[in-house]
């Protein structure tokens, strides 16, 4: 299972994974992107009882970059984030947030302060709190417990925050509670946790699984307008969405890159036909 | 790809009016409290020593007593809902909390028996009876009340954080959690049940004389330590109470309701559980330094799995996550025991193991649920 198309200008060269050694710094905002890449997997290699969940996957996301990634049941999605967001630790391969993060050795609240949101795949906001509070817990601040003990809320945070809520247009439910949202709402709502947090990297999965169409359309608008400034990584089987981000195309199958490219390569490529028309 | 474009919103929508920030207290609130200090430090010490015994208003001194242990129960109650109610962890070794903070309050009253005891010894009895010649270094300064309350405070909180620290950073959660706690505190008693141990064996500590000079059986003493008791209770609750309704609360709460997601939005539950979890702990051995005078007595019994189950059950019984409930929840539980033990002494274990699957089944929030539900039919 070889990776059918890396582009090879977004391969990092030896000479810069020299530095990758001080890969533990982990003072946040430092993350170093002189290279145009935001993230690197390199050979990553997960099993769990054997099977291999990702097979030396290789994969590079540039700065600022939209990015989709596609693949059948199975094909490693899910574990990727969890490899980059900490939660899952790889058996072998290497795994950078810019130039000097090494994600494999910090823990899932470090790499948030180093600037990865994540928004799981089922929706997961914090159903007793009020909208608003979801957000002002997610919001970007000192997070320690010193902090949290005579944390007030100043103007700055409210301005984010209603900035926030106006995105995921929920300003007239903030102060609802979360739990009482319909399914889309809470995606939204999960969205703007992540927003609230101002991360470099936004890793979505499934974002507008349960929307309408209307909500469908004003998240791809929406992910449209944060590229650029973010790089997003959004994990989609709805085709008509991926269609609409129009970015690039990762194609996983059984833990590896099958295809990447754009939409209408990546659908005419004679393997991904394959792998998806011939199971 | 162009930076930054605003997203294209239908209406302007208008900014939001101020969140709703939870009060510290109600007004409602405010007025109990006053009501409830009023009674407790004033009106039922006057009522103690200033009355006849014949007198009808005259409040005894065993409702004094009484009632002071079962403000030290409240405080142990207010303490369990915190890391219970708001942390979701089920803490099932409290009662060693408890029983820490009583015997270093204890050593202080031990030692300020002085040679008044049966063997009119320097040494306390029991160090007599077992042939010992000088006191163990542990016993060292227990003499000083300043030493003694540090110890009350130093010995609980230490091991509360150590214990809580590898637990919560192995997370170790839920009924793994309460599994362990209980053994911790049943590891503690069978320690505490030998008599090498240098704390009295299975008779504990008892026959205190006197405390700070004052004899410990007078009315005053003991209407002393009933005010004291209550202040400490009104303290840890409002304490509690701000704590809760600040951000460090919403994130104990939002920690209980789905961990990881806190952890993906950058918190590490680790500090924010230890914290509440070690507070948690002293304010319980405050309640145990509290409870051991006024009982006159403390022995590993205190320890015996047991008894930290019975206050999980008055913060179920009152309401958990309310901080008033568990009060309410440690009065009705400890007053009906007071009253079963002495009429139908065999049935009480029978009627409090009834009265908790009655809880759980049919009034999940508790007892002051039923206020809330009677509220809430008037309106609607």
């Amino acid at each position: 299972m070889t990776p059918a198309a890396i582009t090879p200008a977004t391969r990092p060269n030896d000479e810069d994974y020299g530095s990758a050694n001080l890969g533990h710094l982990l003072v946040p905002d430092t993350l170093d992107i002189s290279h145009k890449v935001i993230l690197y997997l390199e050979g990553v290699t997960v099993s769990f009882d054997g099977f291999r969940a990702l097979n030396q996957l290789t994969l590079t996301i540039d700065a600022g970059e939209l990015r989709c990634i596609i693949g059948p049941n199975g094909a490693g999605k899910t574990t990727m984030m969890d490899v980059i967001t900490g939660k899952t630790r790889p058996d072998s391969g290497t795994v950078f947030f810019g130039q000097t993060l090494d994600l494999t050795r910090m823990s899932e609240p470090e790499i948030v302060h180093a600037g990865i949101g994540r928004k799981f795949q089922k929706p997961t906001i914090f159903e007793r709190h009020t909208v608003f509070e979801n957000l002002e817990l997610a919001v970007k601040t000192d997070k320690r417990v010193r902090h949290s003990l005579r944390a007030r809320l100043d103007g700055l945070t409210r301005d984010r925050i209603d900035e926030a809520l106006r995105t995921i247009r929920l300003t007239h439910l903030a102060h609802v509670q979360a739990g009482l949202l319909s399914h889309g709402q809470k995606q939204w709502l999960e969205i703007g946790m992540l927003l609230v947090q101002d991360p470099r990297l936004l890793l979505l999965d499934e974002p507008v699984a349960g929307m309408t169409d209307a909500e469908t359309e004003h998240t791809a608008e929406l992910f449209t307008s944060l590229a650029g400034r973010h790089s997003l990584v959004v994990v989609e089987h709805d085709m008509a969405f991926v269609a609409k981000l129009a970015s690039r195309v990762t194609v996983l199958h059984e833990g590896s890159v099958l295809a990447e490219g754009r939409m209408e390569e990546v659908q005419n490529h004679p393997r991904v036909i394959e792998v998806y028309l011939g199971r | 790809m162009s930076d930054s474009r605003p997203v294209s919103l239908p209406i302007v929508l208008p900014d939001l009016p101020p969140p709703p920030r939870p009060a510290l207290l109600t007004r409602m609130g405010w007025t109990g409290l006053a009501l409830f200090a009023l009674l407790a430090v004033v009106v039922i010490p006057a009522l103690h020593l200033g009355t006849a015994p014949s007198h009808p208003l005259h409040v005894s001194g065993y409702a004094v007593t009484l009632g002071g242990k079962i403000l030290c129960y409240a405080i142990v109650a207010v303490a369990m809902d915190l890391i219970w109610g708001f942390a979701g962890i089920l803490s099932l070794g409290h009662g060693l909390f408890f029983a820490l903070g009583g015997y270093a309050f204890g050593m202080y009253l031990m030692r300020a028996i002085g040679t008044d005891g049966v063997y009119q010894s320097e040494l306390p009895d029991f160090m007599v009876f077992l042939n010992w010649k000088e006191l163990p270094w542990y016993w060292s300064g227990s003499d000083h009340l300043g030493v003694a309350l540090a110890l009350v405070l130093l010995v609980p909180g230490i091991l509360a954080f150590v214990f809580g620290y590898f637990a919560f950073r192995s997370r170790i959660k839920g009924v793994y959690f309460s599994i362990i706690t209980q053994a911790l505190t049943y590891a503690f008693m069978l320690l505490f049940f030998r008599n090498e141990t240098g704390f009295g064996g299975n008779n504990g500590f008892t026959d205190f004389k006197r405390i700070l000079g004052f004899s410990i059986t007078t009315p005053e003493t003991r209407a002393t330590l009933f005010a004291l008791s209550a202040a400490m209770l009104i303290a840890c609750l409002l304490l509690c109470r701000h704590l809760v309704t600040g951000k460090f609360g919403r994130v104990l709460t939002a920690i209980r309701d789905a961990e990881s997601r806190v952890m993906f939005i950058g918190y590490q539950p680790l500090w924010y559980k230890l914290f509440a979890w070690t507070l948690s702990a002293l304010m319980t051995a405050v309640a145990g330094a509290l409870y051991v005078p006024q009982v006159g007595i403390i022995n590993p019994g205190e320890m015996s799995p047991a008894n930290s189950i019975e206050i999980a059950i008055w913060v179920a019984v009152g309401g958990r996550g309310t901080l008033i409930g568990p009060i309410i929840g440690a009065f009705a539980v400890n007053l009906s025991k007071s009253w079963f033990t002495v009429s139908f002494p065999e049935y009480w274990l029978f009627f409090l193991g009834l009265l908790f699957v009655t809880v759980t089944l049919w009034l999940p929030g508790g007892v002051v649920s039923l206020w809330s539900r009677l509220n809430g039919d008037k309106t609607s």
